[in-house]
């Protein structure tokens, strides 16, 4: 480099032979993040910190398990009651999983916030989005292992998912599986794929992911730029170097974290059923159902958009995963110059709170049996989740309020739309509960839609600063 | 020649048909050493043994029982369905999405008739849901307070609440889209059965 002098000694041996000082100076002690960061920063280190706990405690069930369908089940059972610490680890690993979620849901969060994934920020997005995905996966292919009666019965509902695809469905399910039903084969594939291929991916991943975010720069709460102004000496203004700045201040961050994190390993490691559920400790049986199934809580969002949408089994699976795909399309249909919500207008702000809660009651609704209302309401938060998008394509121009109205009519017709497809009078309970909770998307679209239409302070975008705010 | 750079002797032309060639030949051979690799996912020869037919001995099956057997490694059910469950199917025909069992994968051409069998009270089906393949509970009770006053017996999935009659015909307003499968099998003797062979001509 440079700047500065030469490292001697040991360092300066390695420095000739391999760029150790420039990347710690890249990436840690002259990369300038902005210093305004607030608490919803904490998860992507948070999310790193899993991802170790993640790997190590993988590595250390793969020395006690045992990949077979006969001896899967008790292998666990042995990791729980005679392996020393065995139960510790498994605990880890359990809480892990859920906690990975936990903190990525909310790291995403703050993306969709703070407008992360725009100005130039569009791979570091899509990057992220795979990562999620191979999270998914990664977490779907674990739920097997313990081959109990919820890991065959819900690895049974996703592979048959594959069944719904036209003309290939069935060769290609059984391709999957490896035999007819779900069987030692499908665990012992799984479990490769479980333990070294997609961790192995997802680590490649995590690094892509940050090093496209540090050639791009971190963005704030308040969605500026701080590469626009910078000192004599070409840092930001606003910057602060990652480390030691933002290296000791995520350490209290973590403190808390574990905090929580061991507070549930030790005292309520199955969550009343939601990290681990009860059915799973039963062996797997193929002759028998359990009474209930529903998947581990972070899937369910989407399990009840595939529930809800019953036009047929492939229509299902394909809202389902298009309700993933969306996400990956964020960058491109908010198209709003202004990234972080605090300069956006009210209507916006709504959007992105309502979604949110949307979410939760869409997993909520996952983990419930089917009645007729709660079916209903599925169908509703369905038709949200979806209308969300549309609605942040319309908040991408507010010069024009008189495009709401137009927006809103469309959008509302729609639902009306399919309300006429689906109401049938014979199913007598269903169409008293299509004849009500009509109002959920309706009040969403008005909230979001007529409200900054008629209210025009609710329209108003306020000027984003220069500096950072605090 | 045009396309060649004059000063460095570069001819691009030439470079770039060896640079698509080379492509190509890699590509070929990705694919090839792909192939062993995913056909080792198809079921293997253990698995394809565990699918041979089974015999399954029904004399010992009381009239309204269900017995049920493993074939392929799937639940396949027989029931012997009493002289009112035979009576009772016809009243179901309404509510039913496809009575006349019209989609002609899900049953062999000698199943295909109302009561979905060869003879009327042996009843032959695979025991996974048309939907997503969880294993519905079988209900043979008439009206009982969960399913509602018009139940006259047949299977309700647990897991996204499908449910089937007595001939494994799937009602209306349901996730599940066809009817259960029937299996392929015959009747060796009156009371032994083959699941998993016609036993030639039907």
């Amino acid at each position: 480099m440079a700047t500065g002098t030469q490292a001697t000694g040991l360092l300066g041996w390695i420095d000739e032979r391999f760029p150790l000082i420039e990347t710690w100076k890249a990436h840690m002690s002259e990369y300038y993040a902005p210093k305004n960061f607030n608490a919803w920063y904490y998860f992507g280190v948070l999310a790193m910190l899993v991802l170790v706990i993640q790997i190590v405690s993988g590595i250390f069930l793969t020395m006690h398990y045992k990949p077979d369908a006969q001896l899967a089940f008790a292998s666990v059972e042995y990791i729980m009651r005679d392996v020393p610490g065995g139960w510790f680890i498994r605990y880890l690993h359990s809480t892990g999983a859920s906690a990975f979620f936990i903190v990525v849901y909310f790291h995403m969060f703050r993306g969709l916030m703070y407008g992360s994934y725009k100005g130039k920020r569009e791979l570091v997005w899509l990057i992220g989005m795979v990562i999620y995905l191979a999270l998914m996966a990664e977490a779907f292919m674990g739920y097997l292992l313990p081959w109990g009666q919820m890991s065959f019965w819900g690895a049974q509902v996703i592979i048959n998912l594959f069944n719904t695809i036209p003309v290939i469905g069935n060769d290609l399910s059984l391709w999957i599986r490896g035999d007819f039903v779900i069987s030692d084969p499908t665990l012992n594939r799984l479990f490769a794929f479980h333990v070294a291929a997609v961790p192995l991916i997802l680590v490649a991943l995590v690094f892509v992911h940050i090093v496209a975010l540090h050639k791009v720069g971190s963005n704030n709460p308040d969605g500026i730029e701080i590469k626009a102004l910078k000192n004599e000496k070409g840092i930001p203004l606003d910057g602060v170097p990652f480390h030691p700045y933002y290296t000791v201040h995520d350490i209290p961050a973590i403190a808390a974290f574990f905090f929580v994190f061991f507070g549930i390993i030790f005292f309520m490691p199955e969550v009343g059923g939601y990290f681990l559920e009860h059915a799973n400790f039963e062996p797997a049986n193929p002759l028998k159902t359990p009474e209930h199934i529903a998947p581990v809580w972070y899937f369910t969002p989407f399990y009840t958009i595939l529930r809800s949408v019953t036009l047929s089994p492939f229509a299902g699976t394909v809202a389902m995963f298009g309700a993933i795909i969306m996400l990956f399309l964020l960058p491109w249909i908010d198209r709003n110059p202004i990234k972080s919500w605090r300069y956006r207008n009210t209507a916006h702000m709504f959007n992105i709170a309502i979604f949110a809660v949307v979410f939760i009651v869409l997993g909520y609704l996952g983990v419930k049996p089917v009645t007729d209302e709660l079916k209903e309401l599925g169908v509703r938060m369905t038709e949200i989740y979806f209308l969300f998008f549309a609605v942040l394509y319309a908040h991408s121009n507010s010069s024009k309020p008189g495009r709401y109205l137009i927006w809103f009519i469309v959008l509302a017709g729609i639902v009306f739309l399919i309300d006429f497809y689906r109401y049938n009078p014979e199913a007598v309970e269903s169409a008293k509960q299509i004849k009500w909770q009509w109002i959920w998307p309706i009040g969403y679209l008005s909230v979001t839609l007529l409200l900054p239409f008629i209210v025009r302070p609710c329209n108003a975008e306020k000027p984003v600063p220069e500096r950072v705010t605090s | 020649m045009s396309d060649s750079d004059s000063n460095t002797g570069v001819d691009k032309k030439r470079r770039r048909m060896l640079i698509g060639a080379t492509a190509v030949v890699g590509a070929a051979g990705t694919a090839a050493f792909a192939t062993p690799l995913l056909m080792s996912w198809m079921p293997s020869a253990r698995a394809l043994n565990a699918g041979a037919p089974v015999d399954v001995n029904i004399s010992k099956v009381e009239p309204g029982q269900q017995l049920t057997v493993i074939w392929q490694g799937k639940p396949v059910w027989i029931v012997k369905r009493t002289e009112q469950m035979l009576k009772d199917l016809p009243a179901n025909v309404p509510l039913l999405k496809d009575p006349d069992s019209a989609v002609d994968t899900q049953q062999p051409a000698y199943a295909k008739n109302e009561i979905r069998s060869r003879k009327p009270e042996i009843l032959v089906l695979i025991g996974i849901c048309t939907h997503l393949g969880c294993s519905p509970t079988y209900r043979p009770e008439l009206a009982p307070a969960d399913l509602g006053p018009e139940w006259k017996g047949g299977w309700y999935c647990p897991c996204h609440g499908s449910r089937f009659d007595l001939a494994g015909r799937v009602f209306k307003n349901v996730p599940a889209p066809t009817n259960l499968v029937v299996p392929p099998y015959y009747f060796k003797t009156d009371n032994l059965l083959l699941v998993g062979e016609d036993g030639g001509a039907a």
